[in-house]
């Protein structure tokens, strides 16, 4: 996604009808209204996101054969730990999924789980054409999920079968990209 | 105390997500205390219905459905195991380097297959540095694969009546030197490993899966070599070229942990063996029959073929009504054996040790469930 493209938020962070919205929410919204606030704001909002942006933390959650590439992106050659992104096995400290390879009807119910027990903010990388959408498994298949997103929200989509660690390294990038230009606080309002 | 303290067991639900589950694997451990008293594995959470929909594709989209949805860290063993059983049905010639290059790839395969096996066993035990390593040769092997096949893991490389592409000048170099290379690294590992004492702690004697429970459960591969079955594939039913090299199976009787890691030891050096005489006995000429159609229509009947997968005995029982499409494919798969012989081998021992003894039969859930 291009900085000038239109601000894209994933299923995830639209507020649902009726959702209470968090203390910190409506002190922002307070102090948007001051003098000098959404200055304040906008500068808190991007040290958050800096600092989130940089130091991901994927579950370490592995599927099928995209996880073997997502091994190798974590291993000796391309060292994913250079941009903060260190593997967290259980998702209570995670905040970022990869969903790496495709997801059985069986499994689903185990994902979306996952999803929900990960700390908000959370986001999700759906890595390979199987997660993406079924793959090589779209057509005469009964078990396979046609896709992921029917489960959960996903934030980037990598493509490939199965992308190489460069590919899934790019999605990262993107991915922190995206999170840098996120407004939670200064956008309500 | 007249009474005596009241004690329950305690069933444990491990995975499908758990790190040391290499995949989707659902473990339901009764425990007493902290002996496990019973386990039963609950599998199909990777269940993909590849024998479903090789009945709509033919010979050769069924090689790449074979890479993925069976044993993926093995892809090129699944493709031999297809187009094996399909020459085998059909009658069709492979010419000679054909042949050759088909047994190096294998051979590679198996030891980037292994090598993953113990990265990751070396970090379910807490040896981080093994995977760090090994993952730096794996890179290698992926390297070499690359430059011919054009992918890293699916391959789609093996055609019937031969392979897709010849080799690329200087490959054969490339692979030689790769060979001598790792031949020094499995000494290196050796050094890491095996005369480490908390290594030997942790797998010595542990999960013994004697040689009569090995046979009864249809355990193939490194778990049953390990256990005292001298069976391999290569050398019961030769394929390829494997009756034209000099190898030894590698045959342990002790049945633990620390067997099976060194029947897979040696079996990365007999690879890298089988690979550097391949290379200096291949011959020049063609790769592929032919005038032979990508879409051949098989002749009636049924077969049923097996190789020698990094993981043990890959069958394939294929049925043809004379179409483009097989009727029926039947895979027996290594790790769906394996894995049931877990059961016994887990008996008695502590919880801290499912970890080192799952580790070590080498399953691939995909292999497991189809």
């Amino acid at each position: 996604m291009s900085s000038g493209g239109p601000e894209v938020t994933s299923i995830a962070r639209v507020p649902v009808e009726g959702s209470k919205i968090a203390p910190i929410e409506q002190l922002a919204d307070v102090l948007y209204k001051l003098p000098g606030g959404a200055l304040l704001l906008t500068t808190v909002e991007n040290v958050l996101n800096w600092a989130r942006a940089s130091s991901l933390w994927p579950l370490t959650f592995g599927l099928a054969c995209c996880a073997m590439e997502m091994m190798q992106a974590f291993a000796t050659r391309f060292d994913l730990d250079r941009f903060g992104v260190i593997p967290r096995a259980t998702p209570r400290q995670a905040d970022l999924i990869i969903v790496s390879g495709r997801c059985t009807i069986k499994m689903a119910p185990v994902v979306r789980r996952l999803w929900e027990q990960m700390p908000e903010p959370k986001y999700v990388i759906s890595m390979g054409s199987c997660a993406t959408c079924g793959g090589p498994f779209y057509y005469d298949n009964y078990s396979i999920l046609k896709g992921i997103d029917t489960v959960i929200p996903v934030d980037v989509y990598v493509p490939g079968c199965p992308p190489r660690p460069e590919a899934l390294i790019e999605g990262v990038l993107k991915l922190q990209e995206k999170i840098k230009r996120e407004r939670r606080l200064s956008r309500r309002a | 105390m007249a009474k005596a303290l009241r004690t329950e067991e305690l069933i444990l639900n491990m995975g499908p997500q758990h790190p040391s589950t290499h995949g989707v694997l659902r473990l339901l451990v009764t425990l007493d205390g902290e002996n496990i008293v019973e386990v039963m594995p609950d599998i199909g959470y990777l269940h993909s219905s590849v024998e479903k929909m090789m009945e709509h594709r033919n010979y050769t989209q069924c090689i790449a459905l074979a890479d993925r949805g069976m044993d993926y860290l093995a892809a090129l063993s699944n493709e031999m195991a297809i187009v094996r059983a399909a020459e085998t049905l059909g009658g069709i010639q492979v010419p000679e380097r054909a042949r050759y290059i088909r047994t190096i790839f294998l051979e590679l395969q198996r030891i980037a297959s292994h090598l993953l096996w113990l990265g990751t066993y070396g970090i379910d035990l807490g040896a981080t540095t093994a995977f760090l390593w090994c993952m730096r040769e794996r890179e290698l092997v992926m390297d070499l694969f690359e430059s011919v096949t054009g992918g890293r893991l699916h391959h789609v490389y093996f055609r019937l009546g031969g392979v897709n592409e010849d080799l690329p000048t200087g490959w054969t170099d490339r692979c030689r030197e790769f060979c001598h290379y790792f031949l020094n690294r499995l000494g290196e590992y050796h050094r890491l490993l095996t005369g480490n004492p908390i290594w030997q702690a942790r797998t010595q004697g542990i999960g013994v899966l004697t040689r009569e429970q090995a046979i009864a459960f249809g355990a193939s591969g490194p778990v049953a070599r390990a256990s005292g079955v001298p069976w391999d594939v290569r050398k019961t039913h030769p394929y390829e070229v494997y009756d034209r090299v000099e190898f030894q199976v590698p045959v342990y009787t002790e049945g633990d942990c620390f067997a099976r890691y060194l029947v897979r030891m040696d079996e990365m050096r007999e690879s890298a063996r089988i690979i550097l005489q391949c290379l200096d006995q291949m011959p020049q000429g063609e790769v592929r029959t032919p005038r032979l159609s990508l879409t051949p229509k098989l002749p009636p009947g049924e077969v049923y073929t097996r190789v020698e997968s990094p993981r043990g005995d890959l069958g394939i029982h294929l049925v043809s009504r004379g179409e483009e499409t097989p009727w029926r494919v039947k895979i027996r798969a290594p790790s769906f054996s394996n894995l049931f012989a877990l059961t016994q081998m887990m008996k008695g021992w502590k919880v801290a040790d499912i970890i080192a003894i799952l580790g070590s039969i080498d399953i691939v859930l995909a292999d497991v469930d189809r």
